[in-house]
């Protein structure tokens, strides 16, 4: 059966006008009907903030849960119930303070989840705090004077705990979005999709180098595997290896190899190159948008029915009498 | 209920050491017995030498044994079989297994069990527990050699004299078993030694690192504890600790239900071999996920409940704490899940291997809001197995969570059950969506017990959003409107109240006492053997114990208002006593409160309960 959008539709979001989470739940309707799992299929499971109450405009099965334990919600339900297609959906806050615990076990085990986080690096729920990824020396409502610690790096994150899905998308860039998300439910693990998103009333701006389209023709690069890191109004910029680093190259005539230029490779174990241009940022360098990392491995929800079905077959007990019987008895008469 | 109870824990404890004639093991029992004697257990030893003075090291033959039977009242044999056997080699395991009790626990020197060792003690293989069908949860196997060659590495000893220390880490392992006071031992070592200081001083350092050992790793034993029925019914047994029982309880509620059991958990003293128990059962498709911590451990549960599965987590002391925002969400949403509190001495860390009944109030009330869920407290090791399976049944069938308090003693301590017919037990119906409610369904729908109707993911036409945040009690939409809000928290604590619990029941002098004793879980046979007691010695006593503390059984407030003296007996500050206040106009017992993290002891109870009686 094919799905519209609509089909995933639910309610009248109240989220405020110009709010990136309108952009990123439209893509999310739009990547979940060409994916086609049925609605009834789809559980999608967020926390608490302003991004956590996308579940409420979904069709599908969903839980609008507590403040950072979305990941761990959706774990036991991915687990319990392997055909569910998962969706967790977090903030900043929610994800990578409160939930930090969670998020990273998640992508540790590699349980297969697609994992959302709306990173607008301020939280917006409770009026304007700086939140875990916005940069150091940021001035909010609790930090009058600016911060005085390092923001995390979502992908740095992501890697630092051994996952295999990492992608980016500005929650503007609709094609950009869609094509990331149908990347990590085709992904069999966890996958972690950083939505780049504005917070027009505490944080404006914040992404503001890559927001608009011709934002992103100057400041992204468009990361596809297999393919050359170009980037540019007309692609006359390359990423090229440098040393240990990476530096931004110019390419004459398009003769891209001449110049050094990377090809992407988002199936390569090693994720050194990979979080190096997940790492890239500005004025120096592009910001990498697309599926930067995307590597097979045993997923955590397969293994553990995979040892069910293993153990059933190797073991003579299946049923509670039966195991009963596994025990010393002995008899009162 | 009513049966009559046996009472066995420390009063009466068989130990036998047992090693190589060379290893000290009549040393070890020496001191063991002498410990214990000092400190007013009376005590009976039987030094058992091999028949072959010079039989090689290692050796069938060579294998001597030492039992000493402890006891607090008289003691008049050193015990047919013993509760804990000591094996300091492969060959101690083979030939003095035969002495160990059914469930006895078992500590081995996992040092000599190497190849070499097992062929000279005739085993076929290196399942050398398999060999002798000793189940692995019974063992407590150590690296005894190596921690003792650790322990004296600086001592200036040559290798041979540190190994004859190996009987003192045993020794103190046994000591923190049974609670024993190492200064005697240490005295005692002392005296002995009083012209080798020296070996004194090694010999004390290798006890104290025995008792650390056991102390680190928690260990534990079963049956230091148990409570049995007199009079068995005919039937067949088997031995269960508590924490095993509640394992059971939980399988075989996932069966009757027809559902996927699934437990979210995080290691935590004495709650964890209910992790163990639960993940060694795959063949029964049980889930079981060691997650990230406490939190994760509810949370992962509520997903799993979300999805369909009977879910449970377990836990003590602070993981009690720490999982109380996920309940509260399990709270709103109204899904099923079973917490498992095995109840240890608090606060914070507290007192980990102990026991105590103090979480109780937090169970009742400890979350933000009004909070309602059903609070149940299994009464014996065997209990557990019947506590479980109901706390299970209620969850599913009124969509709430339900807290199941044990307690570290009932837990660790064991006693024999019968094994259950599942075809006798209540069939387990959840309030699953009916399909001709497709189209009008909303997620807060009630069926006539008030119970919000279970729609599972996977269901065509019964999609739908729950959440932490007021619903309508119509639409189920967010809402924060002040007449619906009240209503919603009436409604989920209707759900509740109106739960049919079996009435409390008295027993003993249930219609002429002069005294009622009232308590709740774990103490149970205990109360019951003070009451037992008082009965004997001519005194008018009944006793009403619970099981069910949320909703209260209908009759609570009859039977407490019943005798003319009443007296709540808990192991905590008065917990039980202060809730039965608040839910009986005008009720004040007497109460009897101890916090020392070990049972009641019957004597303390009979002899307080005994002054109440005469005021």
């Amino acid at each position: 059966m094919a799905y519209t959008a609509q089909d995933y539709k639910k309610g009248q979001p109240r989220w405020c006008p110009g709010c990136g989470d309108h952009f990123f739940l439209a893509s999310l309707h739009k990547a979940m009907a060409e994916i086609g799992v049925a609605p009834q299929d789809v559980a999608v499971i967020s926390g608490i903030g302003c991004s956590s109450r996308l579940p409420h405009y979904m069709a599908t099965y969903g839980m609008n849960t507590i403040h950072g334990r979305a990941a761990a919600i959706a774990t036991g339900c991915k687990v319990a119930n392997p055909n569910l297609t998962v969706w967790q959906v977090s903030g900043d806050g929610d994800g990578l303070a409160i939930g930090g615990n969670h998020f990273i076990h998640a992508n540790r085990r590699n349980i297969d989840l697609n994992m959302i986080l709306l990173n607008n690096r301020i939280y917006g729920l409770t009026k304007g705090q700086y939140s875990p990824t916005s940069p150091r020396g940021f001035v909010s409502k609790s930090s009058p004077y600016g911060t005085v610690e390092d923001p995390f790096r979502p992908a740095e994150l992501c890697f630092g705990a051994r996952g295999h899905f990492f992608a980016r998308a500005v929650a503007t860039d609709a094609p950009g979005t869609v094509d990331i998300l149908k990347a990590a439910y085709n992904h069999k693990g966890s996958s972690v999709c950083e939505i780049l998103q504005n917070c027009v009333i505490f944080n404006n701006g914040t992404h503001e180098s890559v927001y608009t389209k011709e934002g992103r023709a100057k400041n992204a690069i468009y990361v596809k595997h297999g393919e050359p890191l170009l980037f540019g109004e007309n692609n006359e910029f390359g990423i090229a290896q440098d040393g240990f680093n990476l530096k931004v190259v110019e390419v004459v005539d398009g003769d891209w190899q001449k110049a050094g230029v990377l090809v992407h490779d988002a199936h390569c174990e090693d994720n050194t190159l990979q979080l190096k241009l997940a790492m890239m940022e500005g004025p120096d360098f592009p910001i990498a948008l697309g599926v930067i990392r995307d590597v097979e491995a045993p997923t955590y929800d397969e293994s553990v029915t995979a040892q069910i079905e293993e153990l059933k077959a190797q073991k003579k007990y299946h049923s509670f009498a039966e195991l009963l019987e596994t025990n010393d008895i002995w008899e009162v008469k | 209920m009513s049966e009559e109870l046996e009472i066995k824990e420390l009063s009466d404890v068989v130990v036998r050491f047992s090693g190589d004639s060379g290893d000290g093991m009549q040393l070890a029992g020496n001191i063991f017995s002498t410990v214990s004697a000092t400190v007013g257990n009376s005590i009976s030893t039987f030094p058992d030498y091999p028949a072959d003075i010079r039989a090689p090291q290692g050796s069938l033959t060579g294998v001597s044994g030492f039992q000493v039977h402890i006891g607090a009242g008289q003691v008049f044999t050193p015990g047919d079989k013993c509760d804990v056997l000591v094996a300091m080699n492969a060959a101690a395991l083979k030939t003095q297994y035969k002495y160990a009790k059914p469930g006895a626990a078992i500590i081995i020197d996992t040092d000599s069990f190497g190849p070499k060792d097992l062929e000279k003690a005739a085993f076929k293989s290196e399942d050398y527990l398999g060999e002798m069908n000793i189940d692995p949860d019974r063992v407590i196997a150590c690296p005894l050699t190596q921690m003792v060659k650790d322990c004296l590495q600086d001592s200036g000893m040559d290798a041979k004299s540190m190994l004859k220390c190996r009987n003192m880490f045993a020794l103190g392992l046994v000591c923190w078993l049974f609670d024993r006071d190492l200064d005697i031992a240490f005295n005692f070592l002392k005296e002995k030694f009083a012209k080798k200081p020296g070996l004194a001083e090694a010999n004390i350092k290798v006890i104290q690192a025995g008792y650390d050992y056991g102390h680190n790793t928690h260990s534990s034993v079963a049956n230091v504890y148990r409570i049995e029925t007199k009079n068995k019914v005919p039937g067949r047994y088997m031995d269960i600790t508590g924490n095993k029982a509640t394992a059971y309880g939980f399988m075989a509620a996932a069966e009757k239900a027809g559902l996927k059991l699934y437990l979210g958990s995080y290691p935590i003293t004495p709650a964890t071999d209910v992790l163990h128990e639960l993940s060694k059962h795959k063949s029964m498709g049980v889930t079981t996920v060691q997650c990230e911590d406490e939190i994760s451990g509810c949370a992962s549960a509520l997903g799993a409940s979300f999805a369909g599965a009977l879910a449970v987590t377990s836990t003590s002391g602070p993981g009690i704490c720490l999982k109380s925002e996920a309940m509260n969400l399990a709270v709103i949403m109204e899904l099923p899940l079973v917490v498992l509190d095995v109840q240890r001495g608090g606060p914070a860390t507290g007192l980990p291997t102990k026991s105590e009944q103090t979480d109780l109030l937090q169970a009742l009330f400890g979350r933000n809001g009004e909070s309602p869920m059903p609070v149940m407290a299994a009464q014996s090791p065997t209990d557990c197995f019947d506590a479980a399976y109901e706390a299970s049944k209620l969850a599913l069938e009124y969509m709430t969570p339900v807290i199941l308090l044990t307690d570290g003693y009932v837990a660790n301590g064991s006693g024999a059950l019968k094994l259950p017919n599942l075809d006798e037990y209540p069939a387990i119906n959840p309030p699953y969506v009916p399909e001709e409610l497709k189209g009008t369904w909303t997620p807060y729908q009630r069926n006539e017990k008030g119970v919000r109707y279970w729609a599972v993911p996977g269901r065509e036409g019964f999609t739908h959003i729950l959440g932490g945040l007021e619903k309508d009690s119509n639409t189920g939409a967010i809402s924060t409107d002040p007449e619906n809000h009240n209503l919603m928290t009436r409604l989920r604590q209707d759900k509740i109240d109106k739960i049919q619990v079996p009435d409390l029941e008295v027993v003993g002098d249930k219609d002429d006492a002069d005294l009622l004793i009232v308590g709740f879980g774990g103490t149970y046979g205990h109360l019951h053997a003070a009451m037992d007691e008082m009965r004997a010695a001519g005194k008018k006593v009944a006793l009403a114990h619970f099981r069910y503390i949320r909703p209260l059984p209908a009759n609570t407030a009859e039977v407490m208002k019943k005798y003319p003296k009443v007296v709540v007996a808990e192991q905590n500050m008065g917990q039980l006593a202060g809730y039965l206040r608040m839910k009986v106009d005008g009720f004040v017992p007497y109460q009897f409160n101890q916090v020392k993290g070990q049972p009641f002891v019957v004597e303390e109870l009979v002899k307080a309960f005994n002054e109440i009686t005469n005021k």
